[in-house]
């Protein structure tokens, strides 16, 4: 059973392009190569190890809020610590793991590849998104001990210029992290229009590239607008601008304008990446062609553009005018259209598939239940006049939840272990990832299901106590988030074990035409000798082996 | 088939005019979200197995590699779908609508949030600490500000919120259908005790709410919540004997002094009252005071007067809130914990938040 997954029809008789050279991890050896390293893929590991260390930290914080919620009144910290730990989770999971996980570890490492290039366009800006990752997530941790944050992540105004905590750095830490996806994304966005490999037309390359290049879009565009907002919460925060203060003449909801139009396109980079990985699993696995190839790729960008224009429905309750509320709740369902079609084109493309059910696979199924009713759960937040009620209780807590974790989190594991054998030229134990990933989904579903009654109930977020009618759907989603965090530990777990002594992967286990499958595992450190000729695209499932081969042509 | 939905999706009582059809709306786009989340689902789980790779080398047949996709299906579920969307904004647009106009005979009442309670002014002079009472079967126009930072005024069993913002006028009106108790909950994070900013909604019969006016206590024959927290304890005589400090506990809750001021000396954002009472303290501009029925009847009237040394000025005056029988149960409650230890560090201030307001009162 553990072997069903490899492809039975693909028999390996070349070991990859590069085979005959060192792979990318022997390559060089000492730990100055791997700190100066220029090679994408050395990053992408370096990115890989931060982002993991940040998403267990993020979620210690949220193991330590769930906790706290057992009972109605305190269970074991107090409220001063419990509002850090909300904030401390959402900073720490937004910015140091949701927004760089995929596109740095992921991107970094087949984008360049898929394109047939030998690295991203700046090798050296992209090491150095990675130090500038590293110094923001220095900045922000000793932020959290010197002082903390006990503002959410929305550091909304007045409340945070006045607040006695650590906001200040909170905010330089959150503007240098944007500095290091600026460098990632615009890095992404020229190595796609120019390191392209001859043949690779745009309609040729993986919908991964696609999804990532969306997303350097809307990173490029929407984040500056983040830093300058945070700089004035900074400024305000440490020298009393009193830029936001009505008594002053400020209006505290024009941050929450500034801060939402970066802060909901910033959700599409959370989740976008998160689409570019499902759609190539999908092909992947099923081995066929997309249902409609440009339907995704198109989409992606049509969610990049459309999600520029929503940001008021974060606002709806907040002092907008009614006709603006009308407009934002309009133009939100558009986001829902776009997610549709590509949901519907994932699951069109199975039909007359010939699938393998990996783990990568079982992902995708829970990913497939849990996007599209978190999904949908966002139309029903859009609509005005339930939104009132739902506004800022748990109900908007579960609905995000089901898109960042049920979505982006899903896809990540999905993508980590889909790509593991390109990666680190290993198998993971499949049975193990197969019941991991059960574990992960009845967490998910415990944790996250019962909060959206809590919502329906009127129970608000951000509520150290809470009245007593909610504890038992409480109790319910906190055991559903130590199974989750115990279903993520025995995942990574699995992985690790597999780095070791997972049996040997040849270069393409799961029988892909995607390009990056068609280096050896691991790929050499200059993934090609010479620029590959490419002379189909990424899915032709209809060619024969050798056919599919010739028409890559690859050194 | 509305309650019973209502009981599947945990919602509260439909207690306002528009709560029942905001519901039924969420019945509606509830019941497709999840329909269509599992049909998604079951038709992605049929195909996994239906092409699943043993099956299709067994079978070749069901292998389609070539065949053309329905993108007329993919395009008329989205089309239609996207007509559904539609349809739920044009009446969630048109519930908005009728939430946020209010009828113009609406009575008016002025709220006031702060960190962290709730405050109410009755045109007609009355005015009431986190209990706000309102006339049922009469629409009620709330005009809602901020001292300080942004609360957010909600009450789930009317299915209506507001943000209230300092410097700004907010509004929000209702209707409560018939008398009854309804929490109010503040859900704009506003700092840390955040949770702890309830309040309640007291809806009387019409005749009642003129008496309660009038400063003559009501009935007190309105139902509530079975777990309604008993912090919101009516403010008349209660039937049975109780002693004067068991009625200053009361009144210590009732007007939320329990918010910033604790009973068995954990530090909090106001003095401890475990051991205070006959000592002396020092002052915030110098000098000392003893504590005794002169001081803390000045410092519940005119609080900022004399300030105890190392506090925040932001206890709001209650001139005129607090009736003198209370003053006195108050008083002796502190009497009656003259001898409790405080914890150590208790004599310091837990909660050190800043108030905009009294940053420039304190310079």
């Amino acid at each position: 059973m553990s072997q069903a997954t490899i492809d039975a029809d693909a028999k390996p008789e070349s070991l990859g392009v590069g085979a005959d050279h060192p792979d990318y991890l022997r390559a060089d050896s000492g730990l100055r190569s791997w700190l100066l390293t220029k090679d994408h893929k050395r990053i992408a590991l370096m990115f890989y190890v931060g982002v993991i260390l940040f998403l267990g930290l993020g979620g210690v914080f949220a193991l330590v809020l769930r906790t706290e919620l057992l009972t109605p009144e305190q269970t074991f910290i107090d409220a001063n610590t419990y509002n850090q730990m909300f904030t401390l989770h959402g900073i720490t999971m937004v910015w140091l793991f949701m927004i760089p996980a995929i596109p740095t570890v992921f991107g970094n490492f087949v984008l360049p590849i898929m394109l047939g290039a030998k690295d991203l366009a700046f090798p050296r800006i992209n090491l150095a998104s990675f130090y500038v990752y590293v110094l923001s997530a220095i900045i922000l941790l000793g932020a959290m001990l010197a002082g903390g944050a006990d503002t959410g992540w929305t550091f909304y105004v007045p409340y945070s210029t006045t607040s006695p905590t650590a906001v200040t750095w909170m905010g330089i830490g959150i503007f240098v992290n944007g500095i290091s996806s600026i460098m990632t994304s615009v890095n992404f966005i020229v190595t796609t229009h120019t390191m392209r490999a001859k043949g690779m037309s745009w309609h040729r390359m993986p919908l991964f590239v696609w999804a990532s290049y969306a997303t350097s879009i809307i990173i490029l565009f929407a984040t500056p607008v983040l830093g300058m907002s945070l700089v004035l919460i900074a400024l305000d925060h440490a020298l009393g601008l009193t830029l936001f203060n009505p008594r002053y003449g400020g209006d505290p909801v024009l941050f929450q304008h500034l801060f939402w139009f970066y802060s909901h396109p910033a959700v599409y980079i959370m989740i976008l990446p998160a689409f570019g990985v499902i759609s190539e699993v999908v092909c992947s696995f099923s081995h066929n062609k997309p249902a409609s190839y440009r339907a995704i790729a198109y989409s992606s960008l049509g969610i990049a553009f459309i999600g520029f224009f929503t940001w008021g429905h974060h606002m709806f309750v907040a002092g907008l005018s009614e006709f603006d509320a009308g407009v934002f709740g309009a133009l939100s369902m558009f986001v829902g259209i776009f997610s549709a079609i590509k949901v519907f084109t994932w699951v069109a493309t199975l039909r007359g598939g010939s699938i393998s059910f990996a783990t990568p696979m079982l992902y995708f199924l829970w990913f497939l239940f849990l996007f599209v009713f978190g999904g949908m759960t966002g139309v029903a937040v859009a609509t005005q006049s339930l939104d009132v009620h739902w506004h800022d209780t748990y109900f908007v807590v579960a609905h995000f939840h089901f898109i960042m974790v049920g979505g982006t989190l899903t896809s990540f594991l999905a993508g980590a272990h889909y790509w593991f054998p390109k990666m680190f030229g290993r198998l993971y134990d499949e049975r193990v990832g197969l019941l991991t990933s059960v574990a992960v989904f009845i967490g998910f579903v415990f944790t996250f299901l019962p909060q959206f009654l809590l919502g329906n109930g009127g129970m608000p977020r951000r509520y150290f106590t809470y009245p007593e009618r909610y504890q038992w759907l409480n109790v319910l989603s906190t055991g559903g988030a130590w199974l989750l965090g115990a279903g993520l530990i025995l995942a990574l777990g699995n992985l690790l074990v597999a780095l070791k002594w997972g049996k040997r992967a040849g270069p393409n286990p799961w029988g892909s035409r995607s390009f990056e499958w068609i280096t050896a595992s691991p790929p050499s450190k200059h993934n090609f000798e010479e620029t590959p000729e490419i002379e189909r695209s990424a899915y032709e499932y209809t060619l024969s082996e050798e056919v599919a081969r010739e028409r890559a042509k690859a050194r | 088939m509305n309650e019973l939905l209502r009981r599947i999706l945990f919602l509260p009582r439909q207690a306002s005019t528009i709560a029942e059809e905001i519901d039924k709306l969420h019945y509606f786009v509830i019941i497709i979200t999840m329909g269509g989340a599992l049909l998604v689902t079951l038709i992605g789980g049929w195909f996994l197995f239906r092409y699943r790779r043993t099956a299709v080398q067994k079978d070749p047949s069901r292998r389609m590699p070539e065949a053309t996709p329905a993108i007329w299906l993919e395009a008329v579920v989205v089309v239609g779908l996207f007509g559904m969307f539609i349809l739920w904004w044009v009446i969630g647009f048109w519930q908005f609508m009728a939430i946020r106009v209010p009828p113009e005979n609406a009575l008016e009442i002025y709220v006031t949030g702060k960190q962290w309670m709730w405050k109410f002014a009755y045109p007609q002079g009355a005015n009431s600490i986190a209990t706000l009472y309102v006339p049922a079967g009469r629409p009620v126009k709330l005009i809602l500000t901020s001292r300080d930072v942004i609360h957010s005024f909600f009450v789930p069993d009317f299915r209506l919120k507001q943000d209230v913002l300092p410097g700004r006028l907010t509004t929000l009106w209702f209707e409560a259908k018939e008398p009854g108790r309804h929490d109010i909950l503040c859900t704009e994070y506003c700092g840390v005790s955040h949770s702890t900013m309830r309040g309640e909604v007291i809806a009387l019969a019409p005749e009642e709410y003129e008496r309660w006016l009038q400063g003559k206590s009501p009935a007190p024959a309105v139902a509530g919540p079975v777990d309604l927290r008993p912090s919101s304890v009516t403010d008349y005589a209660p039937p049975e004997l109780v002693s004067m400090v068991r009625q200053g506990e009361r009144a210590a809750a009732e007007h939320g002094c329990l918010r910033c001021h604790t009973l068995d000396g954990t530090p909090h954002l106001g003095p401890t009252w475990a051991g205070l009472y006959g000592t002396t303290i020092r002052l915030e501009d110098g000098g000392s005071v003893k504590v005794d029925e002169a001081y803390i009847t000045e410092s519940m009237m005119d609080p900022l007067a004399r300030i105890h040394a190392g506090y925040q000025r932001i206890m709001p005056s209650y001139l005129g809130q607090i009736r003198p029988a209370e003053t006195s149960a108050i008083i002796e409650l502190m009497k009656s914990l003259r001898d409790v230890r405080p914890k150590p560090g208790a004599q310091a201030p837990w909660g050190t938040v800043t108030v905009p307001e009294t940053r420039e009162g304190g310079q």
